[in-house]
C-alpha cells in the first residue's frame, strides 16, 4: 500500500474547480434533515447561533423581571410585588443575567465567530459543543419552569448560607438554583475546552500568534478564567446541595462547617465571572475600533497582554466582595491593591483604543456609536470599582445602592453596550443583510440615555442609605422621588430594547443585502460569504499578517485537504505551521441523548441522591454511544 | 480643600435636585467623617480621570483630520503613531501613579477606623435575629448590664465598640451617619468601632439580605449626651413600672396568660424569654417591630392584632385576642417607660 495510491482514492480540493469544489463540500459538511438532524447538528454555526437565541430570550425573561421590580420601587410602601415574590424576582434576575444570559452570550459568540476568525472549518469537538448547547438549554428552562410553579430561587444570585442552607430555605427554591449552576458550568467548561483547542490547534496557516484577531485573544483568556474559575462554583453549589440534601454540615457553623467558606468559594468564581462576561466584550470593541476606524489597531501587543494580565489579576480579587464580613484588616488591604491593579491593563486597553480612533478616520456607524457609549459608560463603572476596592468606602456603599449602579455601570455599560455593537456589526455575516441604521440610532440614543438615566442616580440613593434587595421602603426615608424616576429611565431603556429585537427582526427579511465584507473589515470571517456555507472556507486562508484582509496582493490558500470527508488543517501551536490533516467528528444524536440523560440524572438528584446512583446507568449508555469506536481508517498521513 | 470643593461641585450637579448632602457623607461619626473625606477625594480624582478621558475620546473622533498631504500619508503617519505611543505611555504611567495614591490614602484611612477605639470602650453586644436587633451593654457588674432591642443609646465623643453576633443568618449593621457597615455572621464575633460626634437621632437598617423581611429589619442609634445617655441607662436598668390603671393591670394578665410571655422579657415579671424583643421599656423606644412602625396607640394595636400583615413572614405569630384584650394589652405595654 503506497500512499499514492491512497491519494487516488481521495478527492482533494486542489483537483477540482471552484463550483465542483463548493457542490463536493456542501454535500460533505451539510446538516442531515429531519428532527433527528436537527437535534443531531455540529456546526458551530447553527450551535452558536441556538446560544445566542437562547441567551437573548433569557434577556428579555430577565428584564422583564427588571421591569416588575422597578415598578414595585417606583413607590414607597409599593404592594406590587410582596416580599417572597420579590425575592424570587430579584434572585432570578441576577440569576438569569449571570449564568444563562451573561455568559452564555458571550460563548455564543466566541463558538459563532472563533473558527471563522481563525480560518477552520468548525470548531474543535463539535460533538461536545451540541452536548453543551443541551445542557446549558435544559439548565435554564429548569430554573424557569421552578420559577413558574411559584419554585423560584429566593435567596440571591450569590446564594449566602446559612439563608440558602437547610434550616432557612426549606422547600426545593434554593436546590433549582444550585443545580441550575451545574448545569450552565457544565457547559461554559465544554466551549471553553473547544475554544481552547480550537485557538491553539486549528488556526489557519500563517496565523502565528501575533497574527490572531484581539477578540480570538480575548476568547482564549476568556475560556483559561472558565477553567480556573468555574470549577470553584460548581463545587461550592454541590456543597451546597449536599447540606441540603444528605445533611453533610459543610456550611453550618453549628456543626463545625463555616459560613465564610461559602463567601471564598462563590467569590473566587464570581469576580471572575464578571471577566468572563467583560474580557469578550472588550474582544468585540478590538475587532470593532479599527474596521470603523479605517486603520490597524494601535497597540496590538499591549492590547494582547493587558487582556493576559486581566486574565491573571481577576483571580486576586475575590475578597474585596467580603470586606464588611470580618475580614483581617492587613489582609483587606492587599485585596485594595490587588483590586486597583486591575485598572492598569483595562487603562492600557481603553487607551489604546482612544489612540487608534485618534489616527484613524472614524465612521459613525451604529456598531461604533455603542462602542463610544461602552467607554463613555463603562469609564464611570471603572472609577467607582476603584472606590469599592478601597475597604473604608467600601464598607459605606456595599450591598446599597451605589454597588447596584456600579455593577450595572460595569455589565451594562461594559458588556451589553458591546454586545450590541457587535450584534450590528456580525449581523450581517450571520444573515447576509444589514441591520437597519436608523433603528440602530434610536436605539442607541434610548440605551445611552435611559441607561445613564436610570442607573446614575442610583449611587446617591446608596450613599443615602438604600440598600439593596429591600422589597419596599418607607415614605420617610426621603428616597421615594428619584426611585420615581429611575423607574421612569428603566421604563426608556426597556424600549431601546424593543427596539433592538425589532430591528433584528425587521432585518432578518427586509435587510440590505450584506455581501461578504460589508464594513470592509480586516479579519478572516469577512473573506466568506455572508451567511458563510456549512464549511465555512472552500479553500482554507494562508494568513501573513493580523489584518489579512487589508494586506494588498490577497489572500494565499492552502491545499491538500480531503472534500469528500470532513477534514481540518490541524497548525502548530505557536507558529500556526500546517502540522496535520484532522477528520472533524459528523452529526450524531448521541450528544443530544447523553444530555437529556445526564439531565434526567441532575434534575433527580434535586429529590433524592439515589437519582445519581440509578442516573448513572443511562448516563454511561449515552456516553459509550458517543464514543464508541468507528472503524474509519485512520489518516493515511 | 481645593479638590473637595470640586468633588462637591460634581456631585452637586448630579444631586441636583436633593436638598442636602447623602447621609453617608452627611456625618455624624468619627468613623463616617474618615470616610467621607475619603470618599470626597476619591471623587475628586476619578471626575478629573473621566473627563479626561471622555475628552480625549471626543477628541479622537472628530478632530480635524489632514487630507492634503497624501504624499507623505506613511511619514505623517509614523510620526503620528509616535506621538500617540508617547500619550499612552504617559497616560498609563498616570495611571499607575494615581492608583498607588489612592491605594496609600485608602489604607491610612483603613487603619484610622481599625484604631479608632481602644479596648476599654464602652461595648455593647449586639446580636441580630431574623429580623430585629438584641443588645446588652456590657458590664462586669451583672445588675448593670442593659438590655434593650432595636434602639441604641450612646454618649457623644465615647468610643464604643459594637460586639456583632447572629443568631441565625448573616446580618450587616449599618448606620450611614456614624460609620461604614459590618456584617454579623453565625459563628464569629465580629467588631465595630465608633464614636459619635453630633447628638442626634441616626437611623440604620440591616444591609445584607436576610430573607423576607429583610426590608424591614432597622436600627436607630440615639446619640446623646453624656449626662442623658446616663440618665438613659438608669431608667433602661430598672425593672419595669407597676401597671396604673386597671385596664393595664388586666393587659398585664393577658399578657402573661397568652402565648406573648412565650417569646418575651419584662423584667419584674415572670415573663423571661428572650426569643424575642425584650419589652421592659418597650415605650420608651421609638419604633415597632424593628422600626417598621413608629411607637404610638394605633400602630401598637395594629401590630399585636395582625402582624403578618404588617410585616408579612415575620417571626411573631398571630396571637388571638378580644377588642378587649387587644385594649388591655395596649394599655400595659403603653406604659413600659
Amino acid at each position: 500500500m503506497t500512499t499514492e495510491v491512497v491519494k487516488e482514492v481521495h478527492l482533494r480540493d486542489s483537483s477540482l474547480p471552484d463550483n465542483e469544489l463548493h457542490a463536493v463540500l456542501a454535500r460533505t459538511w451539510a446538516t442531515p434533515r429531519g428532527l433527528i438532524g436537527w437535534l443531531s447538528v455540529v456546526d458551530h454555526k447553527v450551535v452558536g447561533i441556538r446560544y445566542f437565541i437562547t441567551a437573548m430570550v433569557f434577556l428579555a425573561a430577565a428584564g422583564l423581571l427588571a421591569v416588575a421590580m422597578r415598578l414595585q420601587l417606583a413607590r414607597p410602601e409599593n404592594g406590587v410585588l410582596g416580599p417572597d415574590l420579590y425575592d424570587q424576582v430579584f434572585t432570578m434576575h441576577g440569576t438569569t443575567m449571570m449564568f444563562l444570559f451573561g455568559v452564555p452570550v458571550m460563548e455564543a459568540f466566541m463558538v459563532y465567530l472563533v473558527p471563522l476568525m481563525v480560518g477552520t472549518r468548525n470548531i474543535a469537538f463539535p460533538r461536545l459543543n451540541s452536548f453543551s448547547y443541551y445542557m446549558y438549554l435544559v439548565g435554564g428552562v429548569m430554573l424557569w419552569i421552578a420559577f413558574a410553579f411559584n419554585t423560584g430561587a429566593d435567596a440571591g444570585w450569590f446564594s449566602y448560607v446559612p439563608l440558602a442552607g437547610p434550616e432557612y430555605a426549606p422547600g426545593k427554591r434554593v436546590d433549582f438554583w444550585a443545580q441550575m449552576v451545574t448545569f450552565t458550568e457544565i457547559a461554559a467548561l465544554s466551549v471553553a475546552i473547544e475554544i481552547i483547542a480550537t485557538i491553539f490547534k486549528q488556526r489557519a496557516p500563517g496565523m502565528r500568534l501575533d497574527r490572531i484577531p484581539l477578540f480570538v485573544w480575548a476568547a482564549l483568556v476568556t475560556s483559561f478564567v472558565i477553567v480556573f474559575g468555574m470549577p470553584s462554583v460548581m463545587v461550592s453549589s454541590t456543597m451546597l446541595i449536599l447540606d441540603r440534601l444528605v445533611s453533610t454540615q459543610f456550611f453550618n457553623p453549628a456543626e463545625g462547617g463555616d459560613a465564610l467558606l461559602w463567601q471564598h468559594l462563590f467569590w473566587f468564581f464570581g469576580h471572575p465571572e464578571v471577566y468572563i462576561i467583560f474580557l469578550p466584550a472588550t474582544g468585540f470593541i478590538s475587532a470593532i475600533i479599527p474596521t470603523f476606524a479605517r486603520r490597524p489597531m494601535f497597540g496590538y501587543l499591549p492590547l494582547v497582554l493587558a487582556l493576559i494580565a486581566t486574565g491573571f489579576l481577576s483571580f486576586g480579587l475575590w475578597v474585596h466582595h467580603m470586606f464588611a464580613a470580618g475580614i483581617p484588616a492587613l489582609g483587606s488591604s492587599f485585596f485594595t491593591a490587588s483590586s486597583m491593579m486591575i485598572a492598569i491593563p483595562t487603562g492600557v486597553q481603553i487607551f489604546c483604543w482612544i489612540a487608534t480612533l485618534w489616527l484613524g478616520r472614524p465612521v459613525f456607524a451604529t456598531p461604533l456609536l455603542f462602542t463610544i457609549a461602552f467607554i463613555v459608560t463603562f469609564v464611570i463603572g471603572g472609577l467607582t470599582g476603584v472606590m469599592v476596592a478601597s475597604v473604608p468606602i467600601d464598607l459605606q456603599v456595599h450591598d446599597t445602592y451605589f454597588v447596584v449602579a456600579h455593577f450595572h455601570y460595569v455589565l451594562v455599560g461594559g458588556a451589553v453596550f458591546p454586545l450590541i455593537a457587535a450584534i450590528y456589526y456580525w449581523f450581517p455575516k450571520a444573515t447576509g443583510r444589514m441591520m437597519s441604521e436608523r433603528l440602530g440610532r434610536w436605539n442607541f440614543w434610548l440605551a445611552f440615555i435611559g441607561f445613564n438615566a436610570a442607573f446614575f442616580p442610583m449611587h446617591i440613593l446608596g450613599l443615602n442609605g438604600m440598600p439593596r434587595r429591600i422589597y419596599t421602603y418607607p415614605l420617610e426615608s426621603g428616597w421615594g422621588s428619584m426611585n420615581f424616576f429611575v423607574s421612569a429611565s428603566a421604563v426608556v431603556l426597556a424600549a431601546s430594547f424593543v427596539i433592538l429585537a425589532w430591528n433584528i427582526i425587521y432585518s432578518i427579511r427586509k435587510g440590505e443585502p450584506a455581501g461578504p465584507n460589508p464594513w470592509n473589515a480586516g479579519t478572516l470571517e469577512w473573506t466568506t460569504t455572508s451567511p458563510p456555507q456549512d464549511y465555512n472556507f472552500a479553500r482554507i486562508p494562508v494568513v501573513g499578517a493580523s489584518d489579512p484582509l487589508w494586506t494588498a496582493g490577497g489572500l494565499a490558500e492552502a491545499h491538500g485537504l480531503k472534500v469528500e470527508s470532513r477534514e481540518l488543517v490541524v497548525t502548530t501551536t505557536a507558529e500556526a505551521q500546517p502540522d496535520l490533516r484532522e477528520s472533524s467528528p459528523v452529526p450524531s444524536i448521541w450528544p443530544f441523548l447523553a444530555a437529556v440523560t445526564a439531565s434526567a440524572t441532575l434534575i433527580g438528584s434535586i429529590f433524592t441522591p439515589w437519582a445519581v446512583v440509578w442516573g448513572a446507568v443511562p448516563v454511561g449508555v449515552t456516553l459509550i454511544g458517543w464514543f464508541w469506536p468507528k472503524s474509519v481508517p485512520e489518516d493515511e498521513e | 480643600m481645593r479638590i473637595k470643593l470640586l468633588a462637591v461641585g460634581f456631585l452637586a450637579l448630579a444631586t441636583a435636585g436633593c436638598e442636602r448632602l447623602p447621609k453617608s457623607l452627611d456625618s455624624a461619626g468619627r468613623g463616617a467623617e474618615m470616610i467621607a473625606d475619603l470618599f470626597w477625594f476619591f471623587t475628586a480624582v476619578s471626575a478629573i480621570i473621566w473627563i479626561g478621558v471622555v475628552a480625549a475620546l471626543i477628541a479622537a473622533l472628530f478632530r480635524r483630520r489632514d487630507r492634503t498631504s497624501e504624499r507623505n500619508a506613511e511619514e505623517t503617519d509614523r510620526a503620528a503613531h509616535d506621538r500617540a505611543a508617547r500619550v499612552v505611555v504617559t497616560a498609563v504611567g498616570a495611571t499607575v501613579v494615581t492608583l498607588l495614591a489612592l491605594t496609600a490614602a485608602s489604607y491610612f484611612t483603613d487603619r484610622g477606623l481599625v484604631n479608632l477605639t481602644g479596648d476599654n470602650a464602652l461595648t455593647i453586644d449586639v446580636s441580630a435575629r431574623q429580623w430585629w436587633w438584641a443588645a446588652e451593654y456590657a458590664s462586669s457588674d451583672p445588675s448593670q448590664r442593659v438590655t434593650t432591642a432595636n434602639e441604641l443609646h450612646i454618649p457623644v465623643g465615647t468610643p464604643v465598640n459594637l460586639k456583632l453576633s447572629s443568631a441565625d443568618v448573616i446580618h450587616s449593621f449599618w448606620v450611614p451617619e456614624l460609620t461604614g457597615k459590618q456584617d454579623l455572621v453565625p459563628g464569629r464575633q465580629n467588631v465595630l468601632r465608633l464614636i459619635a460626634t453630633r447628638p442626634g437621632v441616626y437611623r440604620g437598617q440591616c444591609a445584607e439580605f436576610c430573607g423576607l423581611q429583610h426590608a424591614h429589619m432597622a436600627i436607630i442609634v440615639v446619640a446623646e449626651a453624656p449626662k442623658d445617655f446616663e440618665a438613659w441607662r438608669q431608667r433602661q436598668l430598672a425593672p419595669a413600672v407597676e401597671p396604673a390603671t386597671d385596664e393595664a393591670r388586666r393587659g398585664r394578665e393577658v399578657f402573661l396568660q397568652k402565648p406573648c410571655v412565650m417569646c418575651h422579657k419584662i423584667s419584674g415579671t415572670p415573663a423571661g424569654s428572650r426569643a424575642g424583643p425584650d419589652l421592659t421599656h418597650v415605650a420608651s423606644r421609638r419604633g415597632l417591630a424593628a422600626n417598621t412602625l413608629p411607637f404610638t396607640r394605633g400602630s401598637l394595636a395594629a401590630w399585636i392584632a395582625d402582624p403578618q400583615s404588617v410585616k408579612p413572614g415575620s417571626k411573631m405569630p398571630l396571637t388571638q385576642l378580644t377588642a378587649d384584650e387587644l385594649n388591655a394589652v395596649v394599655a400595659y405595654l403603653e406604659g413600659l417607660q
